[in-house]
């Protein structure tokens, strides 16, 4: 028999039983859910984070139905009310990649990446778990939007099954846009200067679309630029679903004779380009140091 | 010998800057390795290598027998990292950040809350372990730091500057941690900077510079090598500087060095106590009148100092 003193042993630092975890992909799997639960414990943390994601697509929503929406005439007629929200909310998700690369180049400065890549997980978690908590947070701020919405009044005209189309296809466009957020978030080093790369090429996306004005009022060569921008067919796939109208007279160009078509394309594309491009800039990072 | 680590002739370079310049660097199973060299020399570099952040330009590198850069998972699961910035999530609380780097690691989630507790216990930690990282201050991060890099029991610790910014109970509680690691067969490869602490609990020092290895050995062999005791005489009068460097020189020290400002005249004292007697004789035959007269062994200062400034003249060459 042993006789161990509570008293003055000392806890053993590596005699520790582990235990056995699962193997191969249920550990992949895992390690997923753990950094999407991290993700979403900081979420909880930084209210104020998503009350800033809110606060801008807020005021736009009150700026656009109450001061401008009066005096905007549509193309195709409708009110400007009910065409205004649906910009707002592809605008809004369209920014909220930006916070995403933000984020992300914050955590790889502060060395918190680093100690992901020293453990034996699964890389690609790092990066999927983020999305993941980013796919939440888009949820959360499409649901307070729609609410806001509602109350200046929006509203749908559709099925329930085509609303929810519509809110998928609007969130699945958020899906790819984080992708596009974590790859520039990854290939630049400060977080400064993820914000502004990734300002800087959302910001004409979300503008130059039919977000907010009828493509008609662009001049031309504009026109067509807007057209084919991905932000323009999210949008017209979400009015059509929504039953809200599109402010054109009839459609002219391919992407918005399919808007819906054109819009899935469009989002699934860019996941295709931006996942892959994000693990390798997460792969190469390693030879940067 | 495959518990250790084996670098041999690790390059690195950023940009046009030669991070490591062919460095070798054995560290036996079981023991602490001390990394000094001054600020730039390749440290921070090192340990990031050997723990797979980085990978090398030139040379290769074993951990516990798996190489670092072609069997990285292998490493990865047998080494703990604690970088010289603590890397714990501002946001989240001791325990979570426990949590979430202990199943990361592959522990189950049974081990991981008992492990997390006990470390929690150990670095003292108890009352703010709910509270999100962000409110602690520097010395309680850096703890929580080390008691992530410990979590899965590792067989290879690397620590980067593990007791910079802490106070003196919590270095010293660094310590001990790691002796009880050690003397249960982990690898330590610790960097520091303060030389005092490497004397005491490192089994070998590895002393680089300019991203090469300028001496390896045990403590009391580095200070063998830069020369006996030195000797130091305090005179009250700077008129006594000349005689006592004479009269050090009439007792056969080379090079006597006088400092005006402290009024000391300093030398190496080869031979111990034989040759002390002289000095004094020699003292008191020149009148020189003495304020204190002291003997001490060389200290990793002196090591580093000697070491560190011979490869710059060798590279001025
Ligand atoms: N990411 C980087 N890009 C460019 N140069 C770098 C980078 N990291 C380190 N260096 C350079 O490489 C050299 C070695 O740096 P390293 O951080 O390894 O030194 P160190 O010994 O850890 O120094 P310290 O004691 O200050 O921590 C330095 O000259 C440093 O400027
Ligand atoms: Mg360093």
């Amino acid at each position: 028999m042993t006789v161990t003193d509570p008293g003055t042993a000392p806890t053993s630092l590596t005699a520790t039983d582990l235990g056995t975890a699962p193997t191969g992909l249920g550990l992949a799997l895992r390690d997923c859910a753990v950094m999407t639960r991290r993700g979403l414990l900081r979420m909880g943390r930084v209210p104020d984070e998503l009350a800033y994601n809110l606060a801008q697509p807020i005021i736009f929503v009150l700026l656009f139905s109450y001061v401008f929406g009066g005096a905007i005439p549509l193309p195709g007629g409708g009110p400007f009310k009910e065409y205004v929200v649906v910009g707002v909310f592809a605008q809004t998700l369209a920014f909220m990649g930006v916070g995403t690369g933000t984020g992300l180049a914050m955590d790889m400065s502060r060395g918190v990446i680093d100690r992901f890549r020293a453990l034996p997980m699964a890389n690609v978690a790092v990066l999927i778990g983020r999305a993941n908590a980013e796919l939440v947070r888009a949820v959360l701020v499409t649901g307070v939007l729609a609410l806001v919405g509602l109350l200046v009044g929006w509203r749908t005209h559709t099925g329930v099954l085509s609303t929810a189309a519509g809110l998928g296809v609007l969130l699945l466009f958020a899906y790819a846009m984080t992708w596009v957020g974590i790859a520039i978030g990854l290939s630049v080093r400060s977080p400064e200067v993820a914000s502004t790369a990734g300002l800087l090429w959302v910001l004409p996306l979300g503008f130059v679309s039919n977000g907010f004005v009828p493509i008609a009022s662009m001049p031309e060569w504009l026109q067509v630029v807007a057209a084919w921008n991905p932000v323009t067919a999210v949008v017209a796939a979400a009015r059509s679903l929504f039953g809200n109208p599109l402010g054109m007279a009839a459609p002219d160009r391919l992407p918005l004779e399919h808007p819906v078509v054109a819009a899935l394309i469009w989002s699934l594309a860019l996941i295709a380009i931006f996942i892959p491009l994000s693990l390798l800039a997460f792969r190469r990072s390693a030879r940067r140091g | 010998m495959n518990g250790g680590i084996q670098a041999e002739g690790l390059v690195k370079r950023y940009g046009s800057v030669l991070a490591l310049d062919g460095l070798d660097l054995h560290a036996p199973e079981g023991q602490v390795l001390g990394l000094l060299g001054p600020n730039g020399a390749g440290k921070s570099t090192l340990v990031r290598i050997l723990a797979t952040l980085l990978r090398p330009d030139g040379g290769h590198a074993r951990v516990c027998g798996f190489d670092v850069a072609r069997e990285a998972q292998a490493v990865r699961r047998v080494v703990g990292l604690a970088g010289q910035y603590a890397a714990v999530d501002e946001y989240l609380t001791a325990r979570e950040n426990l949590n979430i780097f202990g199943l990361l690691a592959r522990m189950t989630p049974a081990a991981v809350r008992a492990r997390s507790e006990e470390l929690i216990e150990r670095f003292d930690l108890t009352r703010a372990a709910d509270r999100p990282v962000r409110t602690y201050s520097g010395g309680m991060r850096r703890r929580l730091d080390l008691g992530v890099a410990l979590l899965a029991a590792p067989r290879v610790l690397f620590l980067d500057e593990p007791t910079t910014g802490l106070d003196p109970r919590g270095r010293a509680e660094v310590w001990r941690v790691l002796g009880d690691l050690v003397k249960e067969g982990t690898t330590a490869l610790v960097t520091t900077q303060y030389l005092e602490e490497a004397d005491q609990f490192a089994d070998l020092i590895v002393v680089i510079d300019q991203g090469r290895e300028v001496a390896t050995g045990k403590p009391a062999e580095l200070k063998d090598r830069v020369g006996g005791d030195h000797l130091e005489v305090a005179v009250r009068y700077a008129s006594d500087l000349p005689p006592a460097m004479a009269a050090l020189a009439a007792a056969g020290l080379a090079e006597p060095k006088a400092d005006e400002d402290t009024l000391r005249v300093t030398a190496v004292l080869p031979g111990g106590a034989s040759r002390l007697a002289d000095v004094i004789r020699e003292l008191d035959t020149g009148g020189v009148e003495v304020a204190d007269l002291t003997v001490r062994r060389p200290t990793l200062d002196d090591v580093f100092f000697a070491l560190t400034r011979k490869a710059d003249e060798h590279d001025r060459d």
